[in-house]
């Protein structure tokens, strides 16, 4: 069965209800997704460390992204179409306001209407799997060109002259991300698609790095994760059936192993680092 | 807060917004490092404005060494949260109900 995209039922302020909005508090993989993405995005703006910046985040939700800036030291302003989600974010807020500052805003607003916010407001912009929405038309009014020409135009005024903006999406196809970025080429941004691990299905993402600078470098995907030392888990006592002795030259031998490896880390899995021991034939004791 | 963002917002050429507040709160915060950041990107008129309909007196203009009145715009900027009221476009009257604390700038298609 094909995945159903959310983007396909309708518009993102129907999706996003009290329901959907819910599990963005509870679940742990959503909320670790998100943080992660958020990091990501964050690290591809290229901020000035150890200072404190003014960052928009577009589709913001219940805040998760922004729990991310605030960890890394940035002030922010959130802007999420769904009431439900940013209702979420201030409760959120307010339990954390108790700790330390929170210097952040929420506006309820549609990104593709365009940012209703001053020029050369922010630092940089941030966005969490938000940018494919604007590629639906949800009514015969809407037409997704129209939109994403207002966002990246909008967002090209708020934007301080020579900042940056990292926007991570999940396109439905190639074309779409072409769309996209020529959308915001268009607007007169520099820059383009970054795809981290691009061998997988699962692990895929999108960033679109926009800067205003028109000979920035596109900063590098994220190559595979080596393997990291984790917990070795004992295997259990399961013996693989003797091989009838025929002089052949077993087909899973090392380098099929090693290729192996190397297929899923480029699929960004934890794959055990290779060793000695990889791939080696065990004595024939029995 | 939200008075930055009131700051922040332009809308059908309208600038600045203004704003009516049915209620708010004040919250204490620490004056930090935050006014000097935020100065160079606010509109102080439009902030005077704003303020004023909050019930924070600022003065006329901005002494960047004046310890006292950048207290009083740390005030304005971090301490006021306007919970319900709305903005509105000087310019098109066009009302955006502010609601817990959450501006709703969401306009028609149409609008646009």
């Amino acid at each position: 069965m094909p995945i159903t995209r959310p983007e396909e039922t309708g518009p993102p302020e129907n999706f996003y209800d009290v329901k959907e909005a819910r599990k963005y508090t509870s679940s742990s993989r959503i909320i670790s997704v998100q943080a992660d993405i958020a990091d990501r995005c964050i690290e591809l703006l290229n901020l000035e460390p150890g200072k404190k910046k003014f960052v928009l985040d577009v589709g913001c939700g219940s805040g998760l992204s922004g729990a991310a800036l605030e960890r890394a030291g940035h002030e922010w302003v959130g802007c999420d179409v769904s009431r439900d989600m940013l209702r979420i974010a201030s409760e959120r807020e307010a339990a954390a306001a108790g700790g330390g500052d929170d210097d952040d805003d929420l506006v309820q607003h549609d990104m593709g209407l365009g940012l209703p916010f001053r020029d050369g407001t922010f630092d940089g912009a941030i966005s969490v799997s938000a940018l494919q929405w604007l590629c639906y038309d949800n009514d015969s009014r809407q037409s997704a060109t129209k939109r994403l020409g207002r966002f990246f135009a909008s967002l090209y005024r708020c934007l301080k002259s020579g900042s940056r903006a990292a926007l991570q999406f999940y396109p439905e196809s190639d074309a779409q991300a072409t769309l996209i970025a020529s959308a915001a080429a268009r607007a007169g941004f520099a820059g383009g698609v970054v795809v981290d691990y691009p061998n997988s299905t699962k692990a895929r993402k999108h960033y679109l790095c926009l800067s205003m600078d028109r000979h920035a470098a596109r900063p590098a995907a994220e190559e595979p994760r080596r393997a990291r030392g984790g917990v070795v888990v004992a295997g259990g006592g399961e013996r693989a059936p003797k091989r009838r002795k025929t002089g052949k030259k077993p087909a899973k031998d090392r380098a099929w192993v090693l290729r192996k490896k190397e297929y899923q880390r480029g699929q960004g899995r934890d794959v055990k680092d290779d060793s000695r021991y990889t791939g080696r034939k065990r004595k024939d004791r029995f | 807060m939200l008075v930055s963002n009131v700051k922040g917002v332009e809308e059908c050429d309208g600038y600045p917004l203004q704003l009516e507040i049915e209620e708010m709160r004040t919250e204490e915060t620490e004056f930090n490092a935050f006014v000097h950041r935020m100065l160079p990107k606010v509109r102080y008129d439009a902030l005077r404005i704003a303020a004023a309909a909050a019930g924070c007196d600022l003065p006329e203009a901005l002494d960047a060494t004046d310890e006292d009145a950048l207290r009083r715009v740390h005030t304005a900027l971090c301490d006021v949260h306007v919970v319900k009221g709305a903005l509105v476009c000087p310019k098109s009257g066009r009302r955006f109900p502010i609601n817990n604390g959450i501006p709703n700038m969401l306009l028609h298609e149409d609008e646009v």
